[in-house]
């Protein structure tokens, strides 16, 4: 895959290649807006968990860190961004201005709840990980006395989407005769940071700090035996897992325009662990088609369940809502057991060592 | 044999190096010196405390007293991934590769602590970083054809055969560019034509001026390869010089060798 982002050898090839993947993706949310502008929203949230899965591969699946609290930093990125941009404290910051330092205070938390865990390992620090995401969450549903900053669990309303220049992500153009709705934008502009996170992961893989990361996760005491300061590239892989999710966290809130503390609750951690998993740990494409897989498998589903049943037995045998989650467990289920290692496995990374030792022999 | 420190010749002085779990003296009193350039044997049987040495110098245990000076500076209470900066790379008794990478980026893990490129190095890619890269790689192909396993570049570590993983071990020290390379029984599981190998590689290794500190059960191997032994018993030094007098010490032959074994030694 790293061939894909390189282009030596081919290159006439790899630009045709990648014209074809552009125009697919700036041809797609006009198809999807064909079929009801929900898809578009569904698309720009599977996008969001792509960032939060890819984040979390950074420290669950380089790193080797199995930490079930990470949806905290999410929260912390969105809850930055509702502060500093709604009438909550009648703060109106530029999104630009924001999301850096909503990645900057995710970080800082990262390395926080990083910190304490640097000596656990497995079912310990996927524990106490837990906690952390918990404590998060509940400093965020109660934080609204004596001093009133998140406002509990009714959350913080009328949050500013991006605005730039006077051009609002907000509301709907006509660009040539289309509608330019409000996904749509949004969906171009996550597209362009999507595809900016995936090169940062592939270069960070590829790189003194990623095989770094690799080592500690294949063998920690070998690792620091080796020179690798463990405690330090173990706090960084949480600062830079923890930096991604708190810019997905800024992301959702302006595309929402409303958040409470119900958005990062426990089971959305496990949800992006499982993309995580089920894609294929410590492989930044498989992570990504994973994150879609998950997000697309339940929304389809729910379009589908109910007219299927009743297509089949002329009426609603299973409540569609019920049917759906057991069928969306299954798929789970039946993935982990045709694809245990993940749908794309890390093993597919040695291609792109293939060529290596021709280059010197 | 001077036990002075930083004297010209030596590379590690050990003084009473002691270290207890709970009520068991895995090492009392243990000193001696090895000297720059040669290749060092540190013998005894089983439960001597050769690893137990191995894992209070490199930092893996702390010890309870005494002091390694190495090159002239001491060498205290340093984490592993420091005392590695400082110059002593080792391998393990259990081989401990990182399985799930290719060898060659196991090796290219033993450059991390000669190389400087950080996160936003990584992320930008400049052409320092690429440059850097670009040798982490070359070096870490040559190391490999170095110790002969530079066909397997792109298997997966787990994947080599037992002598080749051991080789790959000794190649990821070698990537930390040690002054003092420590072995923990790198002839285990070998059969005879590849203790051979690893015997020139040993030699051709102290042939570019690193020095080597190996622990090793197979005594045709030490008696032929090693300059000088240590041997341990019950965590104490029993005898400490060239291999030729160590073998016919008395008190080695009959505290640690045995009979049999004696008359091995003599052949070898």
């Amino acid at each position: 895959m790293h061939a894909f982002f390189d282009t030596r050898g081919r290159p006439a090839l790899v630009w045709a290649g990648l014209a074809l993947v552009a125009a697919a993706l700036i041809a797609l949310p006009w198809v999807l807006a064909g079929i009801g502008t929900a898809w578009v929203r569904i698309t720009n949230l599977a996008v969001l968990y792509c960032f939060l899965a890819l984040g979390l591969n950074i420290v669950v699946g380089f790193a080797g860190l199995l930490d079930l609290g990470y949806i905290a930093f999410y929260g912390v990125g969105a809850y930055v961004y509702a502060l500093l941009a709604s009438p909550q404290f009648g703060i109106h910051l530029p999104f630009w201005v924001i999301l850096p330092l909503g990645a900057l205070l995710a970080c800082i938390f990262g390395m926080l709840l990083g910190a304490p865990t640097l000596k656990l390992r497995g079912d310990y620090l996927a524990i106490v990980t837990l906690g952390f995401g918990e404590i998060v969450r509940i400093f965020l549903n109660n934080l609204s006395t004596p001093f009133n900053l998140t406002n509990g669990p009714q959350g913080i309303t009328l949050i500013d989407p991006f605005r730039l220049d006077g051009f609002s992500f907000a509301g709907t153009q006509h660009v040539f005769g289309q509608a330019l709705t409000s996904p749509i934008k949004y969906y171009y502009f996550l597209v362009i940071v999507l595809l900016l996170v995936i090169v940062v992961n592939v270069r960070l893989q590829n790189s003194r700090i990623g095989r770094a990361w690799e080592a500690i996760r294949e063998d920690e005491v070998a690792a620091r035996a080796m020179g690798i300061n463990t405690r330090n590239m173990k706090l960084l892989a949480y600062a830079m897992g923890a930096s991604f999710g708190g810019i997905a966290g800024g992301m959702f809130s302006a595309m929402q325009g409303f958040i409470s503390p119900e958005s990062f609750v426990l089971v959305e951690s496990i949800m992006v662990l499982s993309m995580v998993v089920l894609g294929g740990m410590g492989n930044v494409f498989g992570v990504v088609v994973g994150a879609l897989m998950l997000s697309y498998i339940p929304e389809v589903l729910r379009y589908t369940v109910g007219p299927a049943q009743m297509a089949v037995f002329g009426r609603t045998l299973i409540d569609p809502e019920v049917f759906r989650m057991l069928l969306f467990g299954l798929a789970l289920v039946l993935m982990m057991l045709f694809r245990p290692a993940g749908i794309v496995p890390s093993a597919l990374r040695k291609r792109e060592l293939e060529q290596v030792p021709a280059d010197v022999g | 044999m001077s036990g002075d420190t930083g004297a010209a010749g030596e590379l590690l002085v050990a003084r009473d190096i002691g270290k207890r779990f709970g009520g068991i003296a895995a090492l009392t009193d243990v000193s001696f010196s090895i000297r720059r350039g040669e290749i060092y044997g540190l013998i005894g049987p089983n439960g001597a405390g050769k690893t137990s040495l191995f894992n209070v110098l490199t930092g893996i245990y702390t010890k309870d007293s005494g002091t390694f000076v190495f090159d002239g500076s001491p060498l205290d209470d340093l984490k592993p991934n420091e005392v590695a900066e400082r110059g002593i790379a080792r391998t393990f008794q259990n081989i401990r590769l990182f399985a799930n990478l290719s060898a060659l980026e196991n090796v290219m893990v033993g450059r991390h602590v000669r190389t400087k490129a950080t996160v936003v190095g990584a992320i930008f890619r400049g052409p320092r970083t690429r440059d850097e890269e670009r040798a982490i790689r070359r070096r870490s192909i040559e190391l490999l054809d170095y110790v002969g396993v530079k066909r397997r570049a792109n298997d997966l570590a787990k994947h080599l055969a037992y002598g080749d993983q051991r080789r790959l071990e000794i190649a990821r020290a070698l990537a930390t560019e040690p002054r003092l390379l420590a072995l923990d029984e790198p002839a285990a599981g070998m059969n005879a034509t590849e203790t051979a190998g690893l015997r020139s590689l040993l030699e051709s290794i102290r042939g570019d001026g690193t020095t080597i500190l190996l622990i090793e059960h197979d005594m045709k191997l030490v008696m032929s390869v090693c300059d000088r032994v240590l041997v341990l018993d019950y965590g104490r030094k029993l005898a400490e010089g060239p291999a030729a007098e160590v073998q016919k010490n008395e008190r080695v032959i009959a505290a640690y060798l045995g009979g049999d074994v004696s008359l091995n030694l003599k052949g070898a």
